[in-house]
């Protein structure tokens, strides 16, 4: 775990929290909601560098982490079908569904391969036309344009041993949902930074407007982690709440526009099941009927696959924020990295994966108790700034 | 899985009406898609996420991000295998100039 005096912008790190003290009256919970983010504060354990009172939660921001078991099991069903060459990004290989996981199924014979970029599956169901190439579409907005790009080229190509078993979801349906959901504790959010340079961040004004919850897009780095947790804070404790951007050196409100229009064309919005949290009303990508031909779902009959989540994991209460992983009584005992029981372990950006990554299943406090271990500023420091030392603002990196 | 990683466009070409382009991370060099920033040139610096650019950066962005994401051991996508357009099986690493 590293601490103020080993970052590179340890500085600038130490004015963002004295700023935050020097802002904050009261409590505030926080959530993050994206596995690059989950994993930076976790490594680097930004969380306990914040001034006492101010929480952050882990979000729904690994891709891998929900997409649902049943799908995964669909997945395997097909993967182990002697036509099918099955490609996946390399994470989902090691996600286990009911019975196994890709590898096994590797191992045991099947053609599963990790591809690098959605293309490489053209490539593959060219060299191989007697097979039937499936690739695993799985992703947040990210990853669809990529996703996007394959089933349209299949189109046009005309390469038609190929086709894609569709498993995206979308950010802001999630944020949604979890701002309407009984007992929700989450009262600002650091959005997205990559899923935005994609999409931008207008569709997040209507839910920050209802709500009356600041959102600001954040990026993954330490600095723009604390910064944007700062940008939060001001909003709550001004009583404000708009859709800011931290992470404007990156995206701006529009996105990537082309990236966006070939999206509209390849997929429309429905209902998807999130592991964890269950279904959430137009969460996701499905194809369009256009390329229905394409759609895996379609191609293969795989009966419904009843599936049972075991009972102790708490993944869904940490993907709402709320609770967190040593709430868990099976965090890093019956449920470990090696034996995921839930959504939140079965990857590495996953809340409970990352806390046990870096060690804190072997703290009984849940680390929590930290926040008293940061050098340099602490609250006695409010008001004695030297008169030349201006106070930090969003603008000066 | 869901960050974008930037890198350095040494290539652009064609591949089947595509706009396509070598891009170097580091000293790994991999392809990329440049459909959905059709303005990139030469020697400019974009975040590519599973073989497709989604946004330019420039250089100082770029290589902070990069040592971002180095600390946080999330590269490792770009040591996925190398699928060859004709080949049957996919088995060449990616390369390591120098």
């Amino acid at each position: 775990m590293k601490y103020l005096d080993e970052y590179r912008d340890g500085d600038i790190a130490a004015k963002i929290v004295a700023e935050m003290r020097r802002v904050q009256t009261r409590a505030w919970v926080l959530m993050e909601v994206c596995g690059g983010q989950t994993h930076s504060i976790v490594k680097n354990g930004l969380d306990h560098l914040l001034p006492e009172g101010v929480e952050l939660v882990h979000g729904p921001g690994c891709p891998v982490c929900v997409t649902p078991l049943e799908m995964i099991d669909k997945a395997h069903a097909i993967a182990r079908l002697p036509n099918v060459i099955f490609c996946s990004f390399g994470d989902m290989l090691r996600v286990p569904g009911s019975d196994g996981d890709l590898f096994s199924i590797k191992s045991l014979g099947g053609d599963v391969r990790i591809v690098y970029s959605p293309l490489d599956c053209l490539k593959i169901a060219r060299a191989n036309p007697e097979k039937q190439v499936v690739f695993f579409a799985i992703g947040f907005e990210t990853t669809a344009p990529a996703n996007a790009m394959l089933a349209w080229r299949a189109r046009e190509e005309q390469v038609n041993n190929l086709s894609l078993l569709v498993s995206h979801v979308l950010v802001p349906p999630a944020l949604e949902a979890i701002l309407s959901a009984a007992g929700n504790r989450v009262q600002g959010f650091l959005g997205p930074g990559h899923v935005c340079a994609v999409m931008g961040y207008s569709e997040y004004d209507p839910i920050s407007d209802r709500h009356h919850v600041p959102i600001v897009i954040t990026g993954f780095e330490p600095m723009d982690i604390l910064e944007g947790t700062l940008m939060t804070i001001k909003q709550l404790e001004e009583g404000r709440a708009t859709v800011e951007n931290q992470y404007s050196r990156i995206l701006d409100r529009r996105g990537n526009l082309p990236a966006q229009q070939l999206i509209g064309k390849v997929f429309e919005v429905g209902d998807r099941k999130w592991r964890g949290i269950g279904t959430i009303p137009r969460s996701g990508y499905h194809l369009r009927d256009e390329f229905s031909r394409y759609d895996a779902e379609k191609l293969y009959e795989v009966a419904e696959i009843a599936t049972l989540e075991p009972e102790i994991c708490i993944s869904g209460e940490i993907l709402r924020g709320i609770k967190k992983p040593h709430d868990c009584a099976a965090f890093g005992t019956l449920c470990n990295p090696q034996h995921p029981l839930g959504a939140t372990m079965v990857s590495a950006e996953g809340a409970c994966a990352a806390y046990y990554a870096y060690g804190r299943h072997l703290n009984p406090q849940g680390a929590d108790a930290l926040h008293q271990i940061v050098p340099g500023s602490t609250p006695n420091d409010i008001g004695i700034q030297s008169p030349g030392e201006r106070e930090y603002s969003h603008g000066s990196r | 899985m869901c960050l974008a990683i930037p890198g350095k466009v040494v290539n652009t070409y064609d591949q089947r009406g595509l706009r396509m382009a070598k891009v170097q991370f580091g000293g790994i060099v991999r392809e990329a898609c440049l459909e959905y920033v059709p303005e990139t040139q030469i020697g400019e610096y974009v975040l590519v996420h599973v073989g497709f650019a989604i946004s330019r950066v420039d250089e100082a962005e770029a290589e902070r991000t990069y040592q971002a994401l180095k600390d946080l051991d999330q590269l490792t996508e770009l040591e996925s295998p190398i699928v060859e357009e004709t080949a049957e099986r996919e088995t060449r690493r990616p390369t390591r100039p120098g």
